[in-house]
This record gives C-alpha cells, sequence and structure tokens, in this order.
C-alpha cells in the first residue's frame, strides 16, 4: 500500500543570504596576517569587555578553542572566549591549528548568525552551514550570540577609532546589501 | 433571505517559544499572546546547553511581557526523580513569586505541589504528560485543577473536536515546529543511547553526544554517543541528530531507510480554521531551542496568519519552508494517522 500524507516535496531550499562580494574575497587574499592581527586583538578585547554576558551562557567552553573557517576567506580565524584572556588569531589553512570545536560557512552566512538575523539551525539543515568538533560547545556559543541584545555587528558599527574604520564600512555595506531586495 | 453564514471563531491564542530572554522579546514584539520558556535546570524539557533562564533574567523579561499584555508561562515539564523533586518545586516556587501566568507541568507529584501550595497560579498540562483522552484529561482537572491540556501530536482533528466536548478544560494543540512519532513523555531512545533522559534530564539528543563528522566524499554523518544515526550525501538537506529521525541499515532491506520518522516538520497553516472550529483554545509554535530570528519569523508569519482567518481569508504559511527540518513539511497525525 503507498504511504498517504502530506509531506511535501520540496526540494531542498537554502537560507543562505546573499553573497560576499568576489572583490572583497580577493583583496583579503595577498593581506599578510600580521597586518590583521591588530584588528582582530582589539575586537576581540573591545567585544568581551562591552559584552560580558556573552560569557555566562558558555559555561565551561569559556576554555573551549573555536576554528571558524569562513569560506570566502584566505585564512581560518581561532577564537578563545575566556573572559580573562580572550583572543582572536588568524592562522594560514595549511597551519594545523589545535581547536575543541569548528563552524564553517560562507561569510554572508556567518555574518547573518553573528547579527542575530540568521536562523542556525535551518542553515545547518540546509548544509549552509557546518560544525565539527564538540557539538555542545559550537551550540553554547549560537545561544550566547543569540541572546544579545543588538548584535556584535551593532557593537563593531559603534566602536570608534581608526583601526576599525576599513571593517566599519565594509560591515555597513554588508548590511546594506543584505537589507537589498 | 441571506445564505447561512459560517460559525463564527473563536481568535485563537499565538503561543511562541524562547530559549533566550531575546528571543523572549522578539516573541512579544512579532505579536505573540503568550511565550513560554523554562529554567537553567532539568526541570524543563528543553534543557539544552546554554539556553534557557536564570531566575532574574525570568523576572526582567516577565516584566518586559506583561508591559505589553503578553502572558509568560513557565514549562516546569520534565518528570521529577527521587531524590531530587525539591527542584521541581523550587522551579514552581519561582514561577508563582514572579507572577508568571501559568506552569506548564507534566509530573503529578508537580501538579499536587502545586494545586496544593499555590492554588491560584493556573495549571496547564505539558505535551509530556501525554494526556489523549478524555478521561485522562478529566482526572488531571479533577485532581489538580488544570485549566489547559497540551494535546499529544497523535490526534486528528476529528478527534481533538470530540475530546474538545468532553473535557472541561481548554485545548492547546501544536501548529509548527518539531515533530516526533513518539509517545510524548514516554520515548526513552536517547536514554538508551546516550544515559540521559529527555523526560527526566530534559535533553533530546544532548549536544556532548553529538559529533558530526565530515567523511572524504563530502558526506557528513551524524553521531550520537557510539552510534552513526545517519549519513547526509553532499547537498541533501539534514535534519536533528535525534533516534527516531535517524536513517538505518538493516538486513531485510536494501540500503538505509528511516526507521521511525524522516527530518520534518509540522506546519499545520492549512488546517487553522479546523483546529479553531474543534474548540483549539491555544496554537503552540515548537521551537525553544531555536534562535530569535526564527522566532521572529514564524511568530509574525503565525501572527499575520490567524488575523487572516478571522478576517475570513486563507492563510498561507508557505514561506515557512525554509526553516523547517530537512526541508520538508507535514500535517502529521492532525491530518492523517497514516502520514507516514
Amino acid at each position: 500500500m503507498p504511504a498517504s500524507g502530506s509531506v511535501s516535496d520540496e526540494r531542498r531550499q537554502s537560507t543562505r543570504p546573499s553573497r560576499f562580494p568576489k572583490l572583497a574575497g580577493l583583496a583579503l587574499r595577498p593581506v599578510p596576517l600580521f597586518a590583521v592581527q591588530p584588528v582582530l586583538n582589539r575586537l576581540v578585547r573591545d567585544i568581551a569587555s562591552r559584552r560580558p554576558e556573552l560569557f555566562e551562557r558558555l559555561g565551561p567552553h569559556i576554555h573551549t578553542a573555536f576554528a571558524i573557517d569562513v569560506e570566502e576567506l584566505p585564512f581560518v580565524l581561532r577564537l578563545l572566549p575566556d573572559p580573562g584572556n580572550p583572543s582572536l588569531t588568524a592562522h594560514r589553512r595549511a597551519e594545523n591549528i589545535p581547536f575543541g570545536a569548528s563552524i564553517s560557512g560562507p561569510f554572508m552566512t556567518l555574518f547573518a548568525i553573528m547579527d542575530g538575523d540568521g536562523d542556525s539551525d535551518a542553515l545547518f539543515f540546509a548544509r549552509d552551514v557546518e560544525v565539527g568538533g564538540n557539538t555542545e560547545a559550537a551550540v553554547c556559543l549560537r545561544n550566547a550570540l543569540d541572546d544579545l541584545e543588538g548584535s556584535v555587528v551593532d557593537d563593531i558599527l559603534e566602536i570608534g577609532g581608526p583601526l576599525y574604520a576599513p571593517l566599519k564600512m565594509m560591515l555597513a555595506y554588508l548590511r546594506k546589501s543584505e537589507a537589498r531586495p | 433571505m441571506s445564505p447561512p453564514q459560517p460559525p463564527r471563531l473563536n481568535r485563537p491564542e499565538l503561543i511562541c517559544p524562547a530559549g533566550t530572554p531575546a528571543a523572549l522579546r522578539a516573541a512579544v514584539d512579532a505579536g505573540a499572546d503568550a511565550v513560554y520558556c523554562g529554567l537553567q535546570n532539568a526541570t524543563n524539557a528543553r534543557n539544552f546547553p546554554g539556553l534557557n533562564f536564570t531566575p532574574d533574567a525570568l523576572a526582567q523579561s516577565i516584566t518586559y511581557a506583561h508591559e505589553r499584555d503578553t502572558k509568560v508561562l513557565l514549562a516546569v515539564n520534565s518528570f521529577a526523580t527521587a531524590p531530587g523533586a525539591k527542584l521541581w518545586q523550587d522551579a514552581v516556587d519561582i514561577a508563582a513569586s514572579l507572577n508568571a501566568d501559568a506552569v506548564i507541568v507534566a509530573d503529578i507529584g508537580v501538579a499536587q505541589y502545586v494545586a496544593e501550595n499555590h492554588p491560584g497560579l493556573r495549571l496547564h498540562l505539558s505535551v509530556q504528560a501525554g494526556a489523549s483522552s478524555p478521561e485522562a484529561i478529566r482526572y488531571y482537572c479533577r485532581e489538580f485543577g488544570v485549566s489547559r491540556v497540551v494535546l499529544p501530536r497523535i490526534l486528528t482533528v476529528t478527534e481533538i473536536s470530540a475530546i474538545h466536548d468532553e473535557i472541561p478544560c481548554e485545548i492547546e494543540a501544536f501548529v509548527f515546529g518539531n515533530i516526533g512519532m513518539m509517545a510524548e513523555g514516554r520515548c526513552s531512545l536517547t536514554n538508551y543511547v546516550t544515559g540521559q533522559s529527555t523526560n527526566m534530564d530534559g535533553v533530546c539528543s544532548p549536544a556532548s553526544a553529538v559529533q558530526y563528522v565530515k567523511n572524504a566524499d563530502e558526506s557528513l554523518a551524524a553521531k550520537l554517543g557510539e552510534f552513526e544515526i545517519d549519513c547526509f550525501a553532499e547537498n541533501e538537506s539534514a535534519g536533528y541528530p535525534t533516534i527516531c529521525k535517524g536513517r538505518y541499515l538493516t538486513p531485510a532491506r536494501s540500503g538505509t531507510y528511516y526507521a521511525f520518522e524522516e527530518p520534518v516538520s509540522l506546519n499545520l497553516s492549512s488546517l487553522l480554521p479546523e483546529l479553531v472550529g474543534a474548540g483549539v483554545t491555544a496554537l503552540k509554535i515548537e521551537g525553544r531551542q531555536r534562535s530569535r530570528s526564527y522566532v521572529r519569523a514564524v511568530v509574525s508569519a503565525y501572527r499575520e496568519a490567524i488575523d487572516d482567518i478571522m478576517e475570513g481569508a486563507e492563510a498561507d504559511l508557505s514561506v515557512l519552508i525554509s526553516l523547517t527540518e530537512g526541508g520538508k513539511q507535514t500535517e502529521g497525525a492532525f491530518k492523517s494517522k497514516k502520514w507516514r
């Protein structure tokens, strides 16, 4: 007997937001890591001091290292969300960096999650985001980011200083392109 | 003489999930009539890492919701285990002291505690209680003063209508989100594999026991404990890593098959008028483990759909397909017991 019911048969639908500008990815390719690192150092310290609540939902995973692999970037980020000594470092993919959990996906997808505008479960179902290593740590990080009033992107746009100027320009542009129909 | 008019529907309440205060605010702002949430411990059936509310966060969230005429329901809906029942009693006390609008319970000991110690606190019977007959529901109403029953997702709309005519309390029914075919409150599959119980520890497929492994052919294996429960091909949609939605090998079949249920979400948009006509007082969205973005999108869509139906228009919620598990949706047992 054939199965009856009402399961729809829609094809897999990606919830992936619009694409990261190709030029930006290409422009970053020749940038040496030592030029990126001061921005990352400052960024992680500023976010940690502005958002102490971020660490509460991480529980024991403040000591877990997260590898964040953004498809279009020529480097991998390693985040250690230890409130006492937070760090965010850039590494070439060839480096075998130690990590406890990994999160990977296209820039605009991860940007949407960070900006409180993307549902990571749906993005995972659609295979736009991948998680590896310690799943509990990855879930905690997602929940911590999701519970922020506003978002980390808001924070970066509010922080002053010439170091952030190019980053702020890019984030403002990406938000605008996200809002575009 | 004008043609006969269809019976006027009572406006149902929209009950929405929140795993964090940010999600609660998103639900309130998107038009929820009530939001349900839980504490950060085993008293709540969504006891996931990094999720849920501290008593302080709950207090602030209740204030936020009440200032906007939205109710907050506290889920204390796992089963109390000896000798730790005080944890569940404390959760009920917290709900009462913070003026939560109701507690949602499954355990008869917890229900008894509410009835004896907080007779003014509204009591809802959780789906976890698995009360699916008029006799069972009437028992809870008579013994503990239950005001509303959340029905298990195993009943057709016709059966819900028949139950409605025989019980003295309100009915709440799930309309969107995760759906399993196991008897709710009785499933021990997770316990079997991980040693942690959905019903007593409040967690189905604990994230600490889940691992995703990418294979050389770009497929993704989902593992729970020591078992591989599914393997998704490179471009195939994935689902939650729960045993009931896994794909298995058996000598009796060639290839893998879904032994219980496939990754799919409930979406009852086309049955909303029938559900309300059957006497359902409150329509519930599942997903306390989901993001505020999900909450905002689903609550807004259902708010609009309910308002459309009350105006006599049709509701179209096909836009929610992108938020469903496996990219698929079903009306499950609400339409037919043979949906599989």
